[in-house]
């Protein structure tokens, strides 16, 4: 076990490096380079005048030694300074993330129970029409990204048009405090779409156990219904749902920057959209760290779970 | 003058299509009249989800290819007169109705909802089709050898998949890069694999028989070669060319979507060689291109067809995200996703500009999902 954990780690690490050099030498190029200019200083700049204010700025030295030099502020934790915001990143960064990281918490406690409940429910009698249904219903979840039910949820709850103004259309009072009223919508709206697949997920799972010997016998033994799906299959059926439940992450990101600047919630994501339209590169490589690390922690997670939830797999050492 | 009612918006809409229900029902009467000849195809038919979803999908397929007949107006046109205008108002020089209004510019937003689905359905496809072509010949081979190509195929696989979508996008499909050679250099290593899967495909089948390998293997150079200088812009004698910013947004979806693709291939590869058929030909003295491509390739046709359909949908939303944002798309186009991001402004006085094109997108990738529901169940048949 310990030495999967540390190759993992050590894959880990290299993923991250190269990652975070693709995206470092994406937005030094040339010509964003001479965007960044213009916009730190004016748009009238003269190509001479770009070229001079970079080789002051220290932008034209060799790109490894510049990614080398940040690297090392890095692994100090010294993110580097915001054009944008001008601030250092450390101080604009972490607040927004916590912001991001209470959207994330209550999609994933709405998100994951109402899938459980569908997959289970639907992967409990197979090819009934209660499974039919769900499962269709799951199907239109997935069907449906977030800037497209985010719309319809805007026009159905929020409008004056249809009347039913039970949700706001914007979260930015969200920011101080969360009430369902203000924090509702972008919250349903990237729990559906993350639903369907983890709803999915548990279904074949939830199906395959069913059919499974022990619960067989459990039927002929007299236990009822009820029992056999609470307390045989189950426990059984939520091992495959779990890897998934943790692979949503990666997607739950590109959710959090929709959903964000759909209802105007300045967290995360909101963050990233500016660093990336401002050319902002210490910025933009910092978020572009915190999400390839929770993307590959995740993976991590649900690997170690994995193994920890199924007896039956076994690492080789 | 007075607006349409609703119930006339309603008809108005159904006659618009009426291409569509035509081309529709001719391809469903004879599809479902052929049904025994046509395999896995024909077998759809028996399955009332595949039904609906190929239903769906061919809506949108046939949506686009009639879409200057089905329109009313040009998309690009403004018109004062319908500037957010509710579904149904006339427009007073032509008298024709502005099906489902206008919106914040004065455009017709049936029209541009028509409109947008040209882009899609161009893209969306080829670009999947082509990650699967790229996923292919990378997948066979790692999960074939396995050893050290399947690690290292497999950690740059990873390390994009790793990558969150929205900012490879971010920093892939801006106007900078394109100033730069990035988008043509990716343009070109990835249009050469489907030549080079072509020419492999036929010589490691026919190179004892040289007649038959050259009736095959001249028109995939010829045509194969004219395309990929095309699509490059490194030769262009006709002139037709894609737009910068096109080609920019395919070579980045095609460059997202192939890991995937590439361990699906690798995952159905490791499986399907340890059947006996692979065995018997590797005892025959089979070359390995000629088993990967001639006898694992076929058999896992079924898992990669319906993972093409579930792909074409992801596109499409992939897409709509790009547009959305405002990456890459011309900022008139009436792309799907930046309609509803021009809409949702004003979404809370006017949700008729944002609405069609957020159905259009739903419709569409939900048809896809029950498409490729239905082929799964249907292929687990046999």
């Amino acid at each position: 076990m310990l030495s999967f954990l540390l190759r993992r780690l050590g894959v880990m690490a290299l993923t991250a490096l190269c990652l975070t050099f693709i995206v470092f030498a994406l937005v030094n190029l040339q010509p964003n380079l001479e965007k960044l200019a213009k916009e730190q200083n004016n748009m009238r700049m003269t190509d001479q005048q770009v070229t001079v204010w970079l080789e002051e700025e220290g932008y034209n030295r060799p790109m490894l030694t510049r990614y080398s030099e940040w690297l090392g502020g890095v692994l100090r934790g010294n993110m580097g300074d915001s054009t944008r915001f001008r601030a250092p990143v450390n101080e604009v960064l972490w607040e927004r993330l916590a912001l991001t990281g209470k959207l994330m918490f209550w999609v994933m406690v709405v998100m994951v129970p109402m899938a459980l409940i569908v997959g289970v429910l639907a992967g409990m009698r197979e090819g009934t029409l209660q499974d039919r249904t769900l499962s269709t219903v799951a199907i239109a979840s997935t069907a449906t990204p977030e800037y497209v039910s985010g719309v319809i949820l805007t026009v159905i709850f929020a409008s004056k048009v249809v009347g039913l103004e039970w949700f706001s259309g914007s979260s930015t009072k969200a920011m101080e405090g969360i009430t369902v009223y203000n924090f509702g919508l972008p919250v349903l709206t990237m729990a559906l779409y993350g639903m369907g697949y983890i709803a999915r997920m548990t279904r074949a799972s939830m199906a395959e156990v069913m059919t499974a010997q022990y619960i067989r016998t459990a039927r002929l033994k007299g236990v009822s219904f009820r029992n056999i799906v609470i307390k045989h299959a189950l426990r059984n059926a939520l091992i495959a749902p779990f890897t998934v439940i943790m692979l949503q992450f990666p997607w739950l990101l590109t959710g959090v920057v929709i959903v964000e600047s759909l209802f105007n919630y300045k967290g995360f994501g909101w963050l990233l959209v500016e660093a990336a339209g401002n050319n902002d590169i210490e910025l933009l490589l910092s978020c572009s760290i915190i999400a390839v690390v929770v993307v590959l922690i995740t993976q991590l997670i649900s690997d170690i779970g994995y193994v920890y939830l199924n007896p039956r797999i076994r690492v080789q050492a | 003058m007075e607006p349409l009612s609703t119930a006339q918006v309603f008809s108005g809409v159904l006659v618009q299509f009426t291409p569509v229900w035509i081309g529709l029902i001719v391809i469903m009467g004879l599809s479902a009249y052929f049904k025994a000849r046509l395999s896995l195809y024909g077998r759809l038919f028996d399955s009332p989800i595949g039904m609906i979803g190929l239903g769906l999908v061919l809506f949108w397929v046939l949506t686009a290819l009639f879409a200057d007949q089905i329109a009313l107006f040009d998309p690009l046109d403004q018109f004062r007169a319908l500037k957010n205008k509710p579904p149904g108002t006339l427009e007073p020089e032509s008298e024709i109705a502005a099906l489902f209004g206008g919106d914040n510019l004065g455009r017709d937003v049936f029209s541009r909802m028509v409109h947008g689905s040209r882009t899609v359905m161009l893209i969306a496809p080829a670009a999947t089709i082509f990650a699967l072509m790229v996923g292919i010949s990378l997948g066979l081979p790692a999960g074939y050898y396995g050893g050290s190509i399947d690690t290292t195929l497999s950690f740059v696989a990873n390390l994009v998949l790793a990558f969150p979508v929205i900012l490879l996008f971010y920093l892939l499909v801006t106007p900078e890069i394109r100033q730069t050679a990035i988008p043509s250099g990716l343009a070109a290593v990835l249009f050469i694999i489907p030549i080079v899967f072509f020419i492999t495909f036929f010589y490691s089948r026919f190179s004892t028989r040289p007649d038959v390998l050259w009736f095959y293997l001249i028109p995939t150079i010829v045509i194969g070669g004219f395309t990929y200088l095309h699509l490059t812009n490194i030769w262009n004698p006709t002139g037709l060319r894609m737009e910068p910013n096109t080609l920019n947004i395919f070579v980045s979806v095609v460059f997202v979507t192939s890991p995937a693709a590439f361990r699906i291939v690798r995952g159905l590869t490791m499986d399907i060689k340890t059947r006996d058929y692979v065995a018997a030909a590797q005892t025959r003295g089979e070359g390995p291109w000629y088993i990967m491509l001639w006898e694992v390739l076929p058999n896992a046709r079924g898992p990669l067809i319906v993972d093409a359909c579930l792909r074409i949908g992801y596109t499409t939303i992939l897409l709509g995200t790009l547009g959305f944002f405002g990456l890459g798309v011309e900022p008139e186009s009436p792309d799907w996703g930046m309609t509803i991001n021009q809409g949702r402004k004003l979404l809370r006085l006017y949700p008729h500009a944002a609405l069609p094109p957020a159905l259009a997108i739903m419709t569409l990738v939900l048809g896809l999902n029950l498409l490729a529901d239905g082929l799964r169940e249907q292929s687990l048949k046999d």
